[in-house]
């Protein structure tokens, strides 16, 4: 590519920045307000949303790294359940001692992994990575519309990460309840299990953190949408990925506070004998619980008010960065541009209203399982929508295999497969067998576990460039994606099957019953497929940062992409866009544009002089 | 690199389904009378999402290949299509929603209705990692229970022998018989924390829920022995939380309730 006197081309070289309003490309000029020359202003405590976005994805990359090793121990706990591992045993020398991997450490590291991977990592890392970097600039803006409140989200997210942390090391370890941290077993104290004293105080205080800083996030986001485009970019013209961000924070913004007032309540009724969640009458380890009036019931109605459009929130930023991906390499126009914004905001609408499928054998009254399962089902409309359309994305195109492309038809293929078996979960008579076997561990790790890294490993290939002005090693990349594409199958298919005979999650080993002691060489089988897939990532995490310094340079516009983040040099100055604010003429995916003389249209590039 | 990726789907489509289809490792054979048909609606829907499983990896390997990068030219302008899109949408709205109403008829049975009258009243009380199972002895009748009594070497449930109903309440612990072909109706209880009864042959999972008394209720047809599991995380030892379900024949049931009854 080069520059060109068409009126469909953009001169975007990264040696020669230059930002285009009104047909003339203009220098770009200092910016409006300076950035802070003090090393703490400028990278630690900053108000730049791009520092505080990678701030973010900095802390995912480390909570996810020991998300993967917490994984990795219970897998070796469920292969090979008596066997001693005394160099694993150092990382953990209270909880492992003698180097076992006892049931109660199972528990806590079952606990800890979902709570690290659900909230500091699928959460963190798109929206509030690859949100807070990229929503400003898809939007034209020159920062967050709360500059301050973006910093506090930051590190009040990073306090709650130290927090969680801090339980494995207190008396008793982390809590063995779960990330669902179902009362009363949560609520009791330590008398009901190992973990479940200060551990569990530390945790519902880190949630809380994450929640309030959540909420501050979600307000930036939605703020700076409604009111911080640029001329010319109507919500019509938003990428995709703007709208997936959008509706996440409404999603957010709607479902923190519950689970904060749920937390709040959990902690008051450990520690300040209140009885929201526990009943009364209740003996724990021969010992008559003061406790009256409260119901378990509560804290699964709370819990999953926010558990499942956080789900949502998971998942909704990776089919956006899918979609953008997609329609990039594809080098095609997303199909059905409004379809797709429309299904967006259906899932979430309907992401509200889907919680009791979680609950149809809690006790719950079963006129209500009804119409929650009639809801959830229906919630396969508006995926399936986005499905078709992905694929008549992919229908005539010209598709480039780039590493990012790669993870985004990755991403296609596993959301089908995650997808279809909540089919069978949101059945409610289906759910009776079903209901807490690891066919729903298979379910939710694939379609909000590994769908959405599947987006964030496909966001993290496709803005590497911009990010960081140089790009990421082609051949490793690809050499991560076919190992991590092959050994995500090869570990959650299994899984399905393992829950069709009836194992139940959370369980430490199957020796207990006679029902799952055949079913033990399948986790053999898993525990050695996710071995060889966490070694895997080692490849990201090396190319990751051996590209911010070795990697070949990257030019502006390295994919020949459309949306504005690619009208600014890489890595993007402090304010983004100088004085010069971008004008957008156009949609977000102009790829192919017959009569065009590039294969793709900046959404600066003027609308055409004359209809030719 | 299309070619390849095309390659790996299908292989893994493919590999899925014989997972699937070979039945390596299966349901256990139901022992209900509602699970055979839980198990055709499960049948089922594998069936349906299988097809469109098959269907959406193909499209996707497919056009993979046949739309990878090659020659001149450019792709295709074409995105919209409205009338596809309802077509498509409309499909999946029929199918989902039906497979969704089929889905209740089970669950209404089960669930919906009363326990049938004259069924076997047993009551299930669910403790850290304990099943303590409660049948009301010849009277029919659950007698009172007292919390402050609940003792677990001699008086697990709390009976209060004051009350002439509990003198002949039969309580064992982590064996539960049932006789076959008959209705029984389980009230499901628990000392202190949530826990789950499932027993996988029986296609019957039920929270027992500190503060609650919930009731179900299912009928045996095949007698033999089979294991309760705890589904829902208890603590400590949640994975070694086993009972026995025993399903005899009417006699074989009336002797060993009455070998278990207080002399």
């Amino acid at each position: 590519m080069g520059a060109s006197s068409a009126p469909f081309s953009v001169s975007a070289q990264g040696k020669n920045p230059r930002i285009l309003k009104g047909g003339k490309a203009m220098t770009q000029a200092t910016a409006v307000h300076e950035a802070p020359k003090s090393f703490i202003r400028r990278y630690i405590f900053s108000t730049d949303h791009k520092v505080i976005g990678l701030q973010y994805l900095f802390l995912a990359m480390a909570a996810v790294a020991i998300g993967i090793v917490l994984s990795l121990y219970m897998r070796l706990r469920l292969a090979w359940p008596t066997e001693r591992w005394p160099l694993l045993g150092k990382l953990f020398p209270n909880a492992m001692a003698g180097g076992t991997i006892s049931p109660e450490f199972y528990l806590s590291l079952v606990t800890m992994h979902g709570t690290i991977m659900v909230f500091f990592v699928l959460t963190t890392a798109p929206l509030g990575g690859f949100g807070n970097y990229f929503l400003p600039i898809q939007v034209g803006a020159h920062d967050m519309a709360f500059p301050v409140l973006n910093m506090l989200s930051f590190w009040v997210t990073l306090a709650g990460f130290l927090v969680l942390m801090a339980a494995f090391f207190v008396s008793g370890g982390a809590p063995i309840s779960g990330w669902t941290a179902y009362a009363p077993l949560s609520a009791v104290g330590e008398i009901a299990g190992p973990g479940l004293g200060m551990g569990q105080n530390l945790w519902i205080l880190s949630i809380a953190l994450f929640c309030i800083a959540s909420l501050l996030g979600a307000l930036n986001f939605i703020t700076t949408t409604l009111n911080l485009r640029t001329k010319g970019m109507a919500m019509t013209r938003l990428p995709l990925t703007v709208w997936a961000w959008f509706t996440t924070a409404v999603l957010a913004l709607l479902a923190f506070p519950v689970l904060l007032a749920g937390g709040i309540l959990l902690l008051l009724d450990r520690v300040a004998g209140t009885s929201f969640f526990v009943p009364g009458g209740l003996i724990v380890s021969d010992k008559i619980l003061p406790h009256k009036g409260g119901s378990p019931l509560l804290w699964q109605h709370l819990f999953w008010f926010f558990g499942h459009p956080e789900v949502y929130i998971a998942i909704l930023p990776g089919m956006g960065i899918t979609s953008h991906v997609l329609s990039t390499f594809a080098r095609k126009p997303i199909f059905g541009y409004r379809a797709m914004v429309t299904a967006i905001f259906a899932i979430g609408l309907l992401g509200f209203l889907v919680w009791g499928h979680h609950m149809f054998v809690s006790g719950m009254s079963p006129y209500s399982a009804i119409a929650f399962s009639l809801l959830t089902l229906s919630i396969g409309v508006p995926s399936a929508i986005k499905t078709f359309n992905w694929l008549a994305t992919l229908y005539k195109a010209r598709i480039h295999f780039t590493v990012p492309m790669l993870f985004a038809l990755g991403f296609v293929s596993i959301f089908v497969t995650g997808g279809l078996s909540g089919i069978v979960l949101g059945q409610t008579s289906l759910d009776i067998p079903m209901h807490d076997t690891y066919f729903v561990v298979a379910h939710f790790h694939l379609i909000m576990g590994v769908a959405a890294i599947f987006g964030i490993f496909a966001g993290t290939y496709y803005w590497f460039p911009k990010i960081f002005g140089r790009m990421m090693n082609d051949a490793l990349g690809k050499l991560h994606f076919w190992l991590t594409f092959i050994g995500i199958y090869a570990i959650f298919i299994p899984m399905h099957i393992l829950g069709i005979a009836g194992h139940p999650r959370r369980y430490a080993e199957t020796a207990g019953f006679d029902f799952l002691t055949p079913l033990q060489p399948i986790h053999v089988f898993i525990t050695i497929a996710a071995l060889i897939t966490a070694g895997a990532q080692l490849l990201f995490f090396f190319n990751f940062f051996w590209s911010i310094w070795k990697g070949k340079k990257a030019e502006m516009n390295p994919w020949r992409a459309t949306t504005l983040e690619w009208t600014i040099p890489s890595p993007p100055p402090h304010d983004n866009f100088g004085p010069q604010t971008p004008v957008v003429h156009r949609g977000p995916y102009e790829y192919s544009v017959p009569g065009a003389a590039e294969d793709y249209l900046l959404q600066t590039a003027p609308p055409a002089p004359t209809k030719s | 690199m299309g070619f390849a990726l095309a390659l790996v789907i299908g292989v893994i489509t493919l590999g899925t389904v014989v997972l699937f289809a070979g039945r390596f490792w299966w349901f256990p054979e139901a022992i209900s009378e509602h699970g055979p048909s839980i198990d055709r609606q499960f049948m089922l829907t594998l069936t349906i999402i299988g097809i469109a499983f098959i269907l959406a990896q193909a499209t996707l390997a497919f056009f993979i290949v046949r739309y990878r990068r090659q020659g001149e030219g450019r792709a295709s302008y074409w995105h919209d299509s409205p009338r596809l899109e309802a077509l498509w949408t409309t499909i999946t709205a029929v199918v989902f929603l039906s497979l969704a109403v089929l889905g209740q008829r089970v669950w209404a049975k089960l669930h919906l209705n009363a326990p049938p009258p004259g069924a076997l009243q047993v009551e299930v009380t669910a403790q850290q990692f304990v099943w303590n199972i409660r049948y009301p002895g010849p009277d029919g009748k659950f007698g009172r229970t007292r919390t402050e009594l609940i003792n677990d070497v001699d008086n697990p449930v709390g009976l209060d022998f004051t009350d002439p109903a509990a003198q002949d309440d039969i309580v064992t612990v982590n064996q539960m018989a049932i006789p076959v072909n008959r209705d029984i109706h389980v009230i499901l209880r628990s000392k202190d924390v949530i826990h789950s009864f499932w027993v996988p042959p029986l296609r019957m999972k039920q929270d027992a829920v500190p503060g609650l008394a919930i009731n179900i209720h299912f009928k045996a047809v095949k007698t033999g022995q089979f294991e309760i599991a705890c589904a829902e995380l208890c603590g400590l030892t949640h994975h070694r939380m086993r009972g026995f379900l025993l399903v005899l024949s009417e006699p074989e049931f009336e002797r060993w309730l009455q070998q278990r009854a207080s002399p």
